[in-house]
């Protein structure tokens, strides 16, 4: 791995929130990734996984909640959890920008959308405000919104969802910055709009060779867009690898699971497999494999914590019975 | 399958007064559904599909009354019930139910499951008290619930779970049609296969018919026998489902489902990009009302509105030009 | 106990104002109770007379006999204690009345809405504007004396605000999802006013109708105060302020020289409100929507 194009690394990351009876909730517990320049790693799992978490702990925005316990974050190989808030304030916008998944709630419904690019602009740059009001409409203009001048002048509520979005992208890209975190970006957004949206998305990393780190639970999305692949259970990594690796060749039975229930366009299946359970409560992880009491191929070793392993090139598994995965292919889910 | 449809709907309007002025004056109207006809047979499961803003829920609640119709008819098992008055149309309440989109609001979280499970039994006098507490623990142990879940409150239950209750309620009537709008976009990924199953196993036990709303067209190609396509209130296409997701026939299906990403790295495909956004459905365009975004759009798009036409088996488009534009995987 | 109760509990106890104004409720209730021991009435006649004790009009100061002095002839203790059951009684009517008929038009007006809610909202509007205590005073006195005339002319004029209330609440959780698939299921709309919305809009009128009664019972004070209403003699506290009226500024440069005619009625009135608004901002605390679910 050349480590100069080595943008971003989190290691053995842990965040943890207390509730109001001090109990401990850990979201986040010892993930770890890698982010190279120009590339777009996904973050995929359900609700309560903590890849959002994850993302908000990059930037430092958990703490008001939760406390980062542990791990490092190196931007650079710089860590930024040893940075102070000021520091930190220069790196947000500037060298990590985050567009979140409702466009609507994460613009100021009282200022025009110039005047919140602006802010943006002006906070990280020397620039008056005449030359940033001219940035802001070249940056309206780059993510594809027509009239651009107009615009600036625009509340958010005059604009549609995928302007909106849009919108957004212009604010966390006014700084160019190298590393840029998509929290379900398109969720919210018709599939037309999202195609769209995904699009410039893309054409934009090209051009500014920005790291993308997209969080989604929309595996349809991923297989599209990113070059690796972070599949995330319960606050922890089960399986990391190329998108070949984890589509076609997945290793750990939720990754199995997932990619087996989820309806697809392109083939009609009769029955869908079903990953029996839920979510398990944050409050309540099971011992050991936090997956174990969903798993069909659970057994006494599951309740110690398995650890990373490698199955070949760059593509790791956190699972003892990895090695038994074709044994879903005919048994499928049912225990 | 036989041919006589179990509901027929002619001509749907359904407009939403816009006011405005100190008096509320009426100024304008947002045209949510502006003449849809369709028909649906027994025992299938047909697929209503578009995009925010076409009308499509809107459509699920108009044919159940939930909201009046502006104008046109809804025939249920050959009965007009688009003017029933109020009285009669309880009646009619036991054949035709719904399944709601958001599990988190759909259920009183007042009243315990068991209750909320009874209520349309016991409005409607199906049985004794005791028989009716039989079956609504019968239809939770259905759909997976067992007995002991029975004086549970909603927010003790996982999203899943309480989709599960309303789908329990949804056949506590027993009725004929079943309205499922959006019933597991709110639901996590893996959880959909669960309740997907759970409808196809039940309408197969209880030979129920169903019309499924969604956005999603992955969701609709796993279930749904027949798709119709809604654009800005009106329908645009009428296919079987096959031959929908095989070879959609106007333009706007063709992009809708050029649009769906898929699971698979391999899977490429030379994407259909719709330029701008949805119109309003206040002023909608004149002539075709996709011809704004259309690739293929030309001169007589904008002045003439096409009408739904026969364009294959069992395949129905409103298009001048239907099939002119087609996707390829690359 | 679930889950949900034992936090409430947890919330309300944890709470150190909350304690103290249940706890003063809790005074007053049993002053209220036990005011045949506490003063006793003589007998044959309505408790609720002040008795006369003396037969001078100037007031006397606290003394053994009479602990907290003498006004107007009449013993201050007992006015105050029998003072409580009357503030408890016209509190909790009014309160209830008004809570109930407030209910009964704001939720009419939410849930039909349109022509309804115009009319109904015009009328409630129209009530608003009108100043309370001078309405509740020409009421009384088109009415007559006696408490009960007092009752009604408050009732009247203050079911507005649960009105209103409840009218937003409604107006909220109408469009809500369960309530529409009550009426897929053909729920009349009676029903699904009583068991289904009602039920989801009440606790905010309910904690309202708390911190009402306080200032509903300083309004009762107020009218007896003006002389109108309570007859001569009832044991009320804005009645027996009223006897301090001529008295409150001394004479002669002794100022604070009768302190005891307004200080003992004052006080019970001023604990009386503040139990009930602690009490009140106890239960909206403790029901905060914040942590539901």
């Amino acid at each position: 791995m050349e480590e100069n194009n080595l943008l971003l690394q989190v290691q053995d990351l842990k965040v943890y929130f207390y509730n109001e009876e001090g109990q401990e909730l850990k979201a986040v517990d010892g993930v770890g990734f890698y982010l190279r320049k120009g590339e777009t790693i996904a973050l995929v799992g359900e609700s309560g996984c903590g890849k959002s978490v994850t993302s908000l702990a990059i930037l430092r925005l958990v703490d008001s909640d939760g406390k980062i316990q542990g791990g490092k974050i190196l931007l650079e190989g710089r860590d930024l959890l040893s940075l102070s808030e000021r520091e930190m304030r220069e790196v947000r916008g500037r060298d990590i920008s985050m567009i979140f998944q409702e466009p609507s709630s994460a613009l100021n419904p009282v200022y025009t959308i110039g005047d919140q690019i602006i802010e943006a602009i002006i906070l990280h740059q020397k620039l008056s405000y005449h030359q940033a009001r001219k940035t802001a409409e070249e940056l309206l203009r780059l993510v594809g919104i027509p009239e651009a001048r107009k615009r600036l002048d625009e509340y958010p509520h005059e604009l549609s969802g995928g302007m909106k979005q849009r919108a957004m992208i212009a604010m966390a890209l006014s700084c160019h910055p190298k590393v840029l975190i998509a929290d379900e970006p398109t969720t919210s957004l018709d599939v037309t709009i999202q195609a769209q949206i995904l699009e410039l998305i893309e054409e934009l990393q090209r051009q500014l060779n920005m790291g993308v780190i997209l969080i989604t639970h929309d595996l349809g999305v991923v297989a599209g867009m990113a070059e690796r692949v972070v599949v995330m259970y319960a606050g922890k990594v089960v399986e990391e690898g190329s998108r070949w690796d984890i589509f076609h060749h997945p290793h750990h039975p939720y990754t199995w699971g997932l990619l087996h229930s989820i309806p697809r366009l392109d083939v009609k299946q009769e029955k869908l497999a079903i990953i029996p359970g839920v979510v398990p409560d944050p409050l309540n992880f099971p011992s050991g494999c936090r997956f174990r009491n969903r798993c069909p191929l659970e057994d006494e070793v599951c309740l110690t914590e398995p650890s990373r392993e490698e199955i070949e090139n760059q593509h790791y598994v956190y699972c003892h019975h990895h090695s038994q995965i074709e044994v879903l292919e005919t048994r499928g889910f049912s225990q | 399958m036989n041919n006589v449809p179990l509901l027929q709907v002619e001509d749907l309007k359904k407009y939403f007064p816009i006011k405005a002025g100190v008096f509320r004056r009426t100024v304008g109207w947002v045209k949510a559904v502006d003449g849809v006809s369709f028909e649906v047979f027994p025992e299938e499961t047909l697929g209503i599909v578009g995009e925010s803003g076409c009308g499509k829920s809107t459509l699920g609640m108009t044919v159940m009354r939930l909201y009046e119709p502006t104008a046109g008819s809804i025939f249920f098992q050959g009965e007009d019930i688009s003017s029933l008055p109020a009285s009669q149309l309880k009646g009619v309440r036991r054949n035709i139910q719904m399944i709601f989109q958001d599990p988190f609001t759909s259920l009183d979280p007042r009243m315990h499951i068991g209750s909320i499970v009874e209520e349309g039994m016991k409005v409607h006098r199906v049985a004794s008290p005791p028989e009716v507490r039989r079956r609504a623990l019968d239809l939770l142990e259905k759909v997976g619930l067992g007995a002991e879940y029975f004086s549970r409150y909603p927010h003790e239950f996982s999203g899943g779970q309480r989709q599960r209750i309303g789908i329990a309620r949804a056949l506590a009537l027993n009725p004929r049609l079943v309205v499922a709008d959006e019933p597991v976009s709110s639901l996590d990924v893996s959880v959909r296969s669960q309740i997907l199953n759970l409808l196809k196993d039940l309408k197969r036990e209880y030979q129920l018919t169903y019309i499924f709303i969604s956005h999603d067209l992955a969701v609709v190609r796993q279930i749904c026998d027949r798709v119709i396509v809604m654009y800005l209130g009106k329908v645009v296409e009428i296919a079987d489902g096959d031959t929908f997701f095989s070879s959609p026939s106007h333009p706007y299906s063709v992009a809708l489902t050029s649009a769906v990403p898929v699971p698979d790295p391999d899977y490429e495909v030379k994407r259909i990009i719709l330029s701008g956004d949805v119109p309003s459905p206040i002023n909608p365009p004149e002539g075709c009302r996709f011809h704004t975004r259309c690739p293929v759009a030309q001169e007589v798009c904008s002045q003439v509105e096409p009408a739904l036409e026969e364009v294959g088996e069992n395949q129905w488009a409103a298009c001048h030009f239907p099939g002119s534009l087609s996707w390829e995987r690359a | 106990m679930n889950r949900e109760t034992r936090r409430i509990f947890r919330r309300l106890s944890s709470d150190t104002s909350a304690i103290l104004g249940f706890a003063l409720l809790i005074f007053f209730v049993i002053v209220a109770i036990l005011a045949p021991f506490i003063a006793s009435p003589p007998p044959g006649r309505d408790p609720y007379i002040m008795p006369i004790v003396t037969w001078s009009s100037n007031p006397l100061p606290p003394s053994p006999e009479h602990p907290f002095g003498v006004a107007g002839k009449r013993d201050i203790f007992y006015g105050v204690v029998w003072g409580t059951r009357t503030a408890f009684r016209v509190g909790i009517m009014v309160t209830l009345i008004s809570t109930a008929l407030g209910l009964l038009i704001g939720s009419v007006a939410g849930y039909f809405g349109k022509l309804w809610d115009e009319i109904l909202m015009r009328i409630t509007d129209i009530f608003m504007a009108i100043p309370f205590l001078v309405a509740a005073m020409v009421l009384t006195t088109i009415l007559g004396t006696g408490l009960d005339k007092v009752m009604v002319a408050m009732t009247v004029f203050s079911w507005m605000g649960p009105a209103r209330l409840i009218r937003g609440n409604i107006l909220q959780v109408k469009e809500e999802q369960f309530v529409l698939a009550a009426k897929a299921l053909g729920v009349s709309d009676f029903s699904i006013i009583i068991r289904h919305v009602l039920p989801n809009t009440i606790f905010p009128v309910l904690i309202q109708a708390s911190m009402r009664m306080g200032s509903l019972v300083i309004t009762a004070a107020a009218l007896s105060f003006l002389g109108v209403g309570a007859p001569q003699g009832y044991a009320d506290w804005g009645a027996l302020l009223n006897y301090a009226r001529n008295w409150m500024l001394g004479g002669q440069g002794e100022a604070l020289k009768y302190w005891y005619m307004t200080v003992f009625p004052g006080a019970a009135m001023v604990l009386f409100v503040l139990a009930w608004n602690l009490v009140g901002d106890a239960l909206r605390d403790a029901f905060d929507p914040r942590l539901r679910l």
